[in-house]
């Protein structure tokens, strides 16, 4: 079959496939979650990093002062889905740009993607079945809240 | 720069790269360090803090291996590198959204330079009183 060439003058059109365009939406997405996440990560380090004595007080009782909140465990669990998609995604364009074998792709983007996953049923269940105060530890390990044993 | 009728000569270097040499480019690799750098902290950032499910204990034991200088010395650097790709990825943002992004961009830049510099000006010696005041304790 002779292959047809378009007159000089032709009007330009794009070729689009149809249905949802992924990489444009990847595109907003890593615009939209990184100014949430700047905020989000920001105040994540002052208020753990920064105020009061910052990391010598991160304990487990300071973990579960926090998460005993339902405002930090929106904001952690918010913060974690946004920056493990926006890592994910991002180490996608990178494995894109400099895996040139077929097969070493697929098993990057494979790794990355089984990753993510794992990492935000983890995280999600730990913030969300989380208790303060498990019985039978030692109380000196426990959130001042926490009834005695 | 020579006058030069559109289409009747190549010219020496590309029209419109943002992303080739100087500032502009720069910045895109830092931006990449930084965030690899960020992404493999945070896949070890939440398993450690996935410890308080298992327990009180084991949780603290991770995070007292955190509690000294070098560790405090790479948490510095952790939080220069967010705060370089936070502060930058605005740029990237206002570049491809603002009329005038690319006009600005380089300008752009070292003013993220000098946000990250007061930032951490803020952070650094703070935190780092934090961790070496801890030193022997």
């Amino acid at each position: 079959m002779a292959t047809t060439i378009d007159s000089p003058r032709a009007p330009h059109t794009v070729r689009r496939s149809r249905g949802v365009n992924w990489e444009k939406w990847g595109w907003i997405y890593m615009r939209a979650s990184g100014v949430v996440l700047l905020i989000l990560i920001f105040g994540h380090l002052f208020v753990n990093l920064w105020l009061g004595d910052g990391i010598k007080a991160i304990d487990f009782a300071f973990v579960g002062g926090k998460w005993s909140d339902p405002f930090w465990q929106v904001w952690d669990c918010v913060m974690l889905w946004l920056a493990m998609i926006h890592g994910g995604n991002g180490m996608r364009t990178i494995v894109n740009d400099y895996a040139t074998r077929a097969l070493t792709r697929k098993i990057l983007l494979a790794g990355i993607l089984v990753a993510v996953v794992a990492e935000i049923v983890l995280g999600t269940l730990v913030i969300f079945t989380f208790d303060p105060c498990p019985a039978g530890s030692p109380a000196d390990l426990l959130p001042s809240f926490c009834p005695v044993n | 720069m020579p006058n030069n009728p559109a289409g009747t000569m190549t010219p020496r270097r590309p029209a419109g790269t943002l992303y080739r040499g100087r500032e502009g480019m720069w910045s895109w690799v830092l931006h990449r360090i930084t965030g690899v750098a960020i992404f493999f902290f945070l896949l070890v950032h939440v398993l450690d803090t996935a410890m308080v499910r298992v327990a009180p204990g084991a949780y603290n034991a991770v995070i007292d291996t955190y509690k000294n200088p070098i560790m405090g010395l790479g948490e510095t650097a952790l939080v220069a590198a967010i705060v370089f790709h936070a502060f930058n990825g605005i740029r990237i943002i206002l570049i491809d959204l603002w009329s005038k992004g690319a006009k600005y961009q380089r300008v752009m830049f070292w003013i993220v330079i000098g946000l990250w510099v007061v930032t951490m000006l803020g952070f650094a010696p703070r935190h780092l009183i934090n961790v070496f005041s801890e030193v022997g304790h």
